[in-house]
């Protein structure tokens, strides 16, 4: 094999460089850039990944990992590098105490929850005096959509009044979650614009979140703090689904359904 | 052959023979003597073999699974009882001991071996075919030895699934009756076949050096044959149990038995779990083996011992790729399939609590393509030509990790109570565009196209092609992946994000077919390019980093983290349930445990098989030593 050659850039350094660089590159992406920050839990785990990335990418030939692992190497055993050893040797311990030390101390920070937004439905659910069946359950105006657009448009037309009347406080008169009530609740009410929302959901699924509102919430959705109404006390079933046609419709997106066309 | 072979062999096939023949003895008489009370069950064990092997006429003709006579048909319900309704006293109990944990780590660690049981024969068959079609004997040795490996963890698979047997019927007596009374005749037909693949596997195993040569290693191969299709039946029949438990067939909502055996196997969820399970079985029995590989190649003492099981690990870790790369398909097919059958299910399974699990699940899917591919770009080193191909594989690392990055960005994020005040809501922007499905999707076919890119540098790398048309050959490949990869990402991000979830979820099929072209059109460009390549030198095996080994051993142990996590998952998603909606689960224990447990149990569970792993490795080493000690026998004169 050729002799190693000398680099501008000790190996080491390069790597170091490269992780910092990528780092520094989402916080200036998200957080600058885009304005929209990237949660520390996240970027956690991206940096492990990019960190294991560059580190194979760094060992995977043999000079490669004698390159990198040298310097380290001298520095523990050459002894003309004494004084670097015995500063090193201090600071590292040092930061690691840091560290230790910052993540113990007591914050006012909430601890983060783990809270699910879109908790799995019962099987079955009662509401207006009635039991439904989840699994069979669909919006009986949706087979207008193609039978007789012009009644469809009607009842879109009717969903859209409901929702200005009852809905856009919280959930925005876009439909992007931004009411004027949206800035003090916690959680805040979602953003049905967003891909991850009803885009996701079949329509049977918002009937039973409409219709139970937060206190309706299972389990698995605790803390049961969301401030959705309870809306079988305010609407009619019917206005229910034609509201549910009006979120489709205005958002442009297509309820999750397994039949295909 | 050697002479004391022989009689080993003689005396193991006598045994087995004689067992073979008490276990069909036994299963054509227990039916009689345990039923004898009521009439339907009248069915003999070689019928309950036929419907277990799912001949074509069974679906068609559902009565035809309790045996030919109709009269079974004339008078089903009656004798099957419903469901039973539990209360927390009807489980018994043992001081001290955990009645959920203990049968949770038995049946996975009875799993795990049995997994890698069934696999190891699918592969060995394969290498011992393309030994007698190539003619080197490398492979023969290299096949045996990996079955030599199956052997002990056999008999721990069979004594795991004893102490589930046993452990059912201990803690939870009534589901194990209710179960059994269901699946009374596949029971019968998986005895018998576990006699079957006992009697299979040691003629297969202690036959192999005696069917040697011409039409004796046709039926040696013949056996491998059975001996594949002997397990995979009964995996499958496993499989049936356990799906039935998620969607239940074949009974009413009381829970009643309807009398078709054929219909409570082939339930709902049965075939996509049969599907995930045998390629993930594949892979993950490459992983064991290429660990058994790393394991003797870090303790070999002679360069050519290394040589050897540098060549058996980079083998193994061949067989892994090629079954991991279809996987995360199978997977999603399993997971529409789940969805299908119940939105319920489906959204604890993708969107509830244990949606975080997937983010572990992927965080080791992760981990899994990263050893993989570093294991090759290590391997790039027994060649002398590699320095051609090391600059590029940055750029492959840059592709996957970025892939990765997409793959495990959850779709509700962790967030700070001031994070969720920066960004106005729990969702984010720009990065909540990554958690949905379409870019999984493509994250995905990214992932496998560059993987498999790593393997096409890896064949290369030794190699100098001699065609005239090299050069045009390299630029049509250069632009199948280009066009390729633009293909995926316009089906990803056009109907992923501007159709419905009908298109989505359709979308995600011409991607996956893109990247089989991909793969399919430059593997053959490839063998036309390098046919009577020159070598740049030979290879050296075993000319090989201590490293790449360790990346070895965390395939391994990834692949049975991620095997027991997702078994719970799988497990998990049915709540409190027993059997679905049917049979509720009402013990203690009946309740979801937090993710920190589950993952604590699965872990316990990786380390103990790890350990029952190294001690079967260790135990081939052991078996392979002869030391003479002197004076200790007495000295005979002849
Ligand atoms: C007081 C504020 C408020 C009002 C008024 C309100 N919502 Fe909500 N809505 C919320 C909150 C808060 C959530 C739950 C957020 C969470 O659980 O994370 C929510 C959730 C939902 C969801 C569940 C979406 C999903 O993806 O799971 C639907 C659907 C919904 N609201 C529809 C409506 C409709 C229709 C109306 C009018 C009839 C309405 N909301 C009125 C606050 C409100
Ligand atoms: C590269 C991708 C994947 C790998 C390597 C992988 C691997 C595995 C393995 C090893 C098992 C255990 C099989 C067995 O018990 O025999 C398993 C089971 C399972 N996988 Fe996957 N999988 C992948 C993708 C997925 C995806 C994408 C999903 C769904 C989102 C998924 C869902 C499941 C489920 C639910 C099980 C439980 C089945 C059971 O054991 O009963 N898998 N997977």
């Amino acid at each position: 094999m050729n002799t190693p050659r000398r680099r501008i850039v000790p190996r080491l350094l390069q790597l170091v460089l490269v992780v910092l660089g990528v780092y520094l590159g989402f916080i200036l992406v998200f957080d600058v850039l885009l304005g929209q920050l990237i949660p520390k839990s996240l970027l956690t785990m991206y940096m492990v990944f990019v960190i294991a990335g560059a580190i194979m990418v760094f060992t995977f030939t043999e000079e490669g990992a004698q390159e990198l692992v040298g310097p380290i190497k001298a520095l523990v055993e050459d002894p003309s590098k004494k004084w670097v050893r015995n500063v090193v040797f201090v600071i590292v311990p040092l930061l690691a105490g840091y560290y230790v030390y910052s993540s113990m101390l007591p914050g006012f920070e909430a601890p983060v929850e783990l809270r699910t937004i879109h908790p799995a439905p019962p099987g079955k659910f009662k509401a207006y005096g009635k039991s439904y069946n989840l699994a069979t359950l669909e919006n009986p105006f949706r087979k207008f959509e193609k039978e007789d657009p012009a009644k469809f448009k009607e009842l879109v037309k009717e969903g859209g009044n409901i929702y200005i009347k009852n809905c856009q406080y919280c959930h925005g008169d876009k439909l992007d979650g931004k009411g004027p009530y949206a800035a003090g609740l916690n959680p805040t009410p979602l953003n049905f614009q967003d891909v991850g929302t009803i885009a996701q959901l079949q329509e049977s699924f918002l009937f039973w979140r409409i219709a139970t509102g937060g206190p309706g919430l299972p389990g698995e959705a605790a803390p049961w703090i969301s401030s959705m109404p309870v809306w079988q006390d305010f609407l009619a079933e019917d206005e229910i689904w034609k509201v549910i046609l009006f979120l489709y419709n205005y958002t442009g997106r297509q309820p999750r359904s397994w039949a295909h066309e | 052959m050697h002479k004391e072979e022989l009689i080993v062999l003689t005396r193991n096939i006598r045994t087995i023979c004689g067992a073979f023949a008490l276990a069909i003895s036994a299963a054509l008489a227990l039916p009689t003597l345990v039923h004898s009370a009521d009439p339907p069950a009248t069915a003999t064990a070689p019928a309950a073999t036929a419907s277990a092997g799912g001949t074509a006429a069974t679906p068609t003709a559902p009565t035809a699974s309790s045996g030919a006579d109709g009269a079974a048909s004339a008078q089903p319900a009656a004798s099957f009882p419903p469901a039973p309704k539990l209360t927390a006293a009807d489980y018994p109990t043992v001081k001290g001991v955990n009645a959920r944990v203990a049968v949770w780590l038995i049946a996975q660690l009875h799993l795990w071996f049995g997994a890698f049981v069934v696999a190891v024969p699918m592969f060995v068959f394969m290498i011992e075919a393309i030994g007698m079609a190539t003619r080197d004997k490398r492979y023969d040795n290299m096949a045996y030895e990996f079955i030599k490996v199956t052997i002990t963890a056999y008999s721990l698979t069979a004594l795991l699934g004893g102490l589930l047997c046993f452990g059912l019927v201990l803690f939870y007596p009534d589901l194990f009756k209710y179960l059994a009374l269901i699946f009374k005749e596949s029971m019968f037909a998986y005895a018998l076949l576990f006699f079957a693949e006992s009697a299979v596997l040691y003629i297969y195993y202690y036959g192999w050096h005696w069917l040697q040569g011409g039409n004796k290693k046709w039926v040696h191969l013949t056996l491998g044959l059975l001996l594949n299709a002997v397990g995979l039946q009964l995996m499958f029949l496993a499989n049936a149990w356990t799906t039935f438990m998620m969607s239940p067939a074949a009974v009413d909502a009381a829970g009643v038995f309807n009398g078709n055996t054929w219909a409570a196997i082939h339930n709902y969820l049965w075939n996509p779990i049969n599907i995930h399970r045998v390629v993930a079985n594949v892979a993950y029995g490459g992983s064991v083996v290429g660990a058994y590989a790393a394991f003797k190649f870090l303790s070999a003492q002679k360069p050519e011992e290394r040589a050897h099981y540098d060549w058996m690990g980079y083998n193994a870790n061949f067989i892994a790729i090629a079954a991991l790369l279809p996987l995360p398909f199978a997977g999603y097919y399993l997971t529409a399939e789940i969805y299908a059958y119940s939105q319920q299910m489906g959204i604890t399974l993708m969107g509830g609590v244990f949606a975080w699990l997937f983010i572990i699940q992927a965080v080791l899917i992760g981990a899994l393509f990263l050893s993989a591919n570093y294991y090759l770009w290590c391997g790039m080193g027994r060649s002398d030509g590699a320095y051609r191909y090391n600059p590029r594989i940055k750029y492959i690392a840059v592709v996957l990790v970025g892939a990765f990055l997409v793959w495990f960005t959850p779709h509700t994020l962790v967030l700070t109570n001031s994070e969720l005040k920066g960004l106005g809501g729990p969702y984010h922007k720009y990065l909540g565009a990554l958690g949905i499905m379409p870019a999984k999707n493509t994250a995905v076919n990214f992932l496998i196209v560059f993987t498999f890119l790593s393997f096409l540098f890896y064949r290369r790398a030794n190699k100098i092609a001699t065609v005239s048309w090299a050069a045009a050959g390299n630029a049509a490949q250069v632009a199948l992946f280009t066009a390729g990869l633009i293909n995926i990402t316009i089906l990803g991000v056009y109907y992923g994000y501007f159709t419905n979830t009908v298109y989505k979820v359709a979308a995600s099929v011409p991607q996956v077919l893109t990247t089989l072209v991909i793969i399919i059109i430059s593997t053959v460009i490839d063998a036309f390019m390098y046919k009577g390549a020159k070598d740049v030198a030979p290879l050296r095996w075993g000319r090989m980093p201590d490293r790449s080994q360790y990346a070895l051993f965390l395939l391994a142990v990834s692949f049975t983290w991620l095997m027991g996590l997702m078994g719970y998952v799988r497990s998990g998603i049915r709540q409190h349930w027993h059997v679905s909606n049917i049979f509720r689960d009402s013990s203690p224990d009946a309740y979801t445990p937090g993710l920190g447990y589950a993952a604590s149990v699965v872990s316990v569970g990786t380390i103990l098989f790890m350990a029952m792993v190294i001690f079967v490795f260790w135990l081939s080493t052991v078996s392979g030593r002869h030391p003479t000690v002197k004076g200790y026998w007495k000295e005979q004169t002849a």
